[in-house]
């Protein structure tokens, strides 16, 4: 009885200590984006911890409301990174375990991502200007048509595993690396990680870097914050692309990963699974990035198309992984 | 007016002047029209007790557009004038005649109250509804009084536009202010979903009284203001300015003044192009294609610098001929094209930048013709305009290889807008190259013979002693015209300056018809109109 409660302790202090790698890594991740970016266009650059810095200049300053938003313009922010925050805890970045009571499930984890959405998109409408408001209708149509993915992706993911948690997904493919090259397991990664990119608002569905506002996604529903309200939004938006780069990332390669073995993750695994994400997370930031420079952006009507793209590999995948496993 | 015609061709073409009145304009105008002339500009300027309106129409050198070829009646400049007295102060609109004739209407209503009678869009055009009612800056002799700026009121008809109604339409207001380094103008968008239903275009903000400022100054100190009017068109303003004092002050340029001007104004087209084409493509998130055409910028910046001493080729024109410290280095410039070449290559061999500027923002041939579009706006939906072949300042024989040959696209798209100006970077980059090559071989030291060519009696020489002068150049952006009035005591009376973004801006709302909202930056970038230039 008394190893069972060390062992749970353990495991909370291993989700806690991935949440906190993950916040701490999230502003790095921008930074080695932006970074990549700058090289291959022959610029010096801002450096990796430029977002850092932004955030904590940003976290000092007082919040300025527009005049006419209601108690949404700092509820929103607090949700959006909330679920950011969640997101970090449940989703297997550094470990995949998790304490048995709040379940990684496939659901619950996209249910988690989809609160955040909806308070970017409240957030957006809330001031009643037209740019939030144009941002949040283009975010939510593409939200629409990313989430279906995202779930049946997961799902062709979870149907040799027989479950629907990320955690033992990732165990699985760790278990059995076959899997990681199964045809139904690429089909599924890659549809996955296209709706990551929508998701997280990079090109070619959305350009982070424009500063015109008839062009916006993401950025056009967060004109209206400032200060304190804008550090969360961002914070909570970085959360997420590296939360979901990161799963992506272990899914193809699961290595390193600390599994939740007897009794919960050992220090050394721990140690291990930190830098294993960090490395993994970064690399797949590179190409990224490199992939990005080489891109350009889609015409807004264009980006549906894409998406369903996206659905029919996940759909494919969820087919194929019952007809070949 | 001279009464033997002089012996080699007269270059730039004089204009005739010819008195009509408020019964005969429309006939008259009418008639001119149909003679393939295309209206250049109304220019309004003070009287004793009166406002002296000048209507200039040209027709180009190769007859009329379309009819190319067929029948070459010659180049053409006349100028219709009329006096209104100040009591009396109204015009018979010319609108239904010639769109930009309307335009120049409402212009010279605001700016001195002559009225354009049964005018179809009798709205304020120049000035915002906070300037005074009764107050019109450019009418009366400019004196201490005024320069006096008056007390500016609340904006109290706001912004009359055209709402558009019906389920789920919604308007989006942008700027003036903007995010990035935009000049000012606000735009008023109709919206269903994404689809831009209108869009209505608020300029003016940036009226500095420039038209005002030149009068008073010598045609020499009037330089550095025109070549301040529009930062990026440095040459085309002040060449203009130049070409219509001189023909005011019957000053004769030599050949090889001339031929340093064609080169000036290549080059100044060269790194306006090259930037645009690098903003274009950063609009649809190829950054990378953007900061190797700015870096192609930055070149001939640095080239320009080596040229004349300042980076936008500032210093090189004056009254009366032009200057170069250095010529161009045609290795640089050879670079810089074949650089161009290559990023414009690579973009449109990405599938992705392909689609996005394909069939977007179409302005079509006929709309262009009809609003009097110019550049190469009116050059990529088909409509041959280019005044260095049509209303050539220098001999066309004289220049190595003619004149850089108008090209012409007939897509009216985006596309067409992008790929139109990167051949027009080779052309004018082969132009720079061919000309620096004439001019080194001709000796810097030695002076080249002027042209035969008397010079001409000024056409509005009249008893007064006031004289006047048009000046007509293809800048980089299309057809740019300045008309001068010269006193008796050889200060400017008068200076009208008309950019090629006059005629243009009109044209955007009506390619933006069933564009999408995200696409209207990159569709603005493609026409890049000056508001500097256009507000004057």
């Amino acid at each position: 009885m008394s190893g069972d409660v060390a062992g749970e302790l353990r495991v909370v202090l291993a989700v806690v200590l991935q949440t906190v790698v993950v916040v701490a890594a999230a502003p790095l991740l921008v930074g080695v984006l932006r970074q990549v970016r700058a090289r291959w266009e022959g610029r010096v650059g801002q450096g990796l911890l430029q977002p850092w810095r932004d955030l904590v200049k940003l976290a000092r300053k007082e919040p300025l409301q527009a005049s006419g938003s209601t108690v949404v313009a700092w509820v929103a922010p607090v949700v959006v990174l909330g679920s950011g925050l969640l997101l970090a805890a449940l989703v297997p970045t550094v470990t995949t375990a998790g304490p048995a009571r709040l379940p990684a499930d496939l659901f619950v984890v996209v249910s988690v991502l989809l609160v955040g959405t909806v308070a970017l998109g409240l957030l957006g409408l809330d001031a009643g200007s037209a740019f939030g408001g144009m941002g949040s209708s283009r975010h939510l149509t593409i939200a629409a048509l990313v989430e279906p993915t995202v779930l049946l992706a997961v799902y062709a993911l979870s149907v040799p595993v027989g479950s629907t948690a990320l955690g033992p997904i990732v165990e699985g493919r760790l278990a059995d690396p076959g899997r990681v090259v199964a045809p139904a397991g690429v089909l599924a990664v890659v549809a996955l990680a296209i709706a990551v990119i929508a998701e997280t608002a990079r090109i070619p569905v959305d350009n982070p870097s424009t500063h015109l506002e008839l062009t916006m996604v993401h950025e056009a529903m967060v004109l209206e914050s400032s200060g304190r309200d804008l550090a969360a939004v961002e914070l909570g938006s970085w959360l997420r692309l590296s939360v979901l780069l990161a799963l992506v990332a272990n899914l193809v390669v699961p290595w390193g990963v600390a599994t939740a073995g007897e009794g919960g993750p050992g220090l050394t695994a721990l140690a291990v699974g930190v830098v294993a994400v960090v490395v993994k997370t970064a690399a797949s930031g590179v190409v990224l990035a490199t992939a990005e420079v080489f891109m350009a952006k889609l015409r807004l009507f264009r980006v549906p198309e894409l998406l369903t793209g996206s659905f029919v590999l996940a759909f494919l995948a969820v087919t194929g992984s019952y007809v070949i496993g | 007016m001279s009464a033997t015609p002089p012996a080699g061709p007269v270059l730039p073409q004089p204009v005739l002047s010819r008195p009509t009145s408020r019964e005969t304009l429309r006939a008259d105008v009418a008639a001119l029209l149909a003679d393939g002339h295309r209206m250049l500009v109304v220019v309004a300027e003070n009287a004793p007790d009166a406002v002296r309106l000048g209507y200039v129409l040209a027709r180009p050198a190769g007859g009329p557009h379309g009819s190319r070829g067929a029948g070459d009646a010659g180049e053409s400049r006349v100028e219709l004038t009329l006096e209104v007295s100040t009591a009396d102060a109204w015009v018979p609109t010319i609108a239904d005649l010639s769109y930009p004739g309307g335009r120049f209407e409402r212009e010279i209503r605001d700016l001195f109250g002559v009225e354009p009678r049964d005018h179809p869009l009798p709205r304020r055009l120049v000035r915002h509804a906070h300037w005074p009612r009764a107050w019109h800056p450019l009418l009366g002799r400019r004196s201490a009084q005024t320069d006096v700026v008056p007390d500016f009121g609340e904006d109290l008809s706001a912004f009359p536009f055209l709402e558009v109604g019906g389920d789920g339409v919604y308007e989006i207001p942008v700027g003036p202010v903007h995010a990035g380094l935009i000049e000012p103008g606000h735009f008023r968008f109709s919206v269903v979903g994404e689809t831009i239903v209108r869009m209505k275009a608020r300029l003016w903000y940036l009226h500095r009284g420039v038209e005002r400022l030149f009068e008073g100054r010598t045609p020499d100190d009037g330089v550095v203001l025109a070549e301040r009017i529009s930062g990026d068109t440095a040459v085309g303003h002040t060449l203009a300015y130049a070409l219509a004092c001189e023909e005011a002050l019957g000053l004769v340029v030599p050949q090889r003044d001339r031929l340093v001007r064609a080169l000036l104004l290549e080059l100044e087209r060269m790194h306006n192009h090259a930037a645009d084409l690098g903003m274009i493509l950063n609009d649809v998130a190829f950054g990378l294609a953007n900061v190797h055409l700015q870096r192609v910028r930055e070149n001939l910046l640095r080239l320009n610098e080596s040229v004349t001493g300042h980076r936008l080729l500032r210093g090189g024109v004056r009254v009366g001929g032009a200057d170069v410290v250095a010529l161009p280095d045609v290795g640089l410039v050879r670079a810089a094209a074949a650089d161009v070449a290559e990023v414009v290559r690579l973009a449109l061999e990405h599938p992705m930048v392909l689609d996005r500027l394909v069939a977007t923002a179409v302005l079509g041939r006929e709309d262009a013709l009809r609003m009097g579009v110019l550049g190469y706006v009116a050059r990529a939906s088909g409509v041959d305009v280019d005044a260095r072949r049509d209303h050539p300042f220098a001999d066309p024989a004289a220049l190595p290889g003619g004149p850089p040959e108008p090209v012409v696209d007939d897509e009216g798209d985006v596309l067409a807008r992008f790929t139109v100006r990167a051949r027009e970077v080779e052309a004018s980059a082969r132009f720079v190259v061919a000309a620096s090559e004439v001019l080194a071989g001709a000796g810097s030291g030695a002076p080249t013979p002027p042209d035969p060519v008397a010079p001409h009696a000024s056409p509005g020489g009249a008893v007064d002693g006031t004289t006047r002068g048009l000046g007509v150049v293809e800048a980089w952006r299309g057809l740019l015209c300045h008309r001068v009035t010269v006193g008796a005591d050889g200060r400017l009376l008068r200076v009208k300056v008309v950019d090629p973004s006059f005629m243009n801006w009109p044209a955007l709302p009506v390619a933006l018809a069933d564009t999408i909202v995200p696409d209207f930056p990159l569709a603005n970038k493609s026409f890049n109109q000056s508001y500097a230039g256009n507000d004057l």
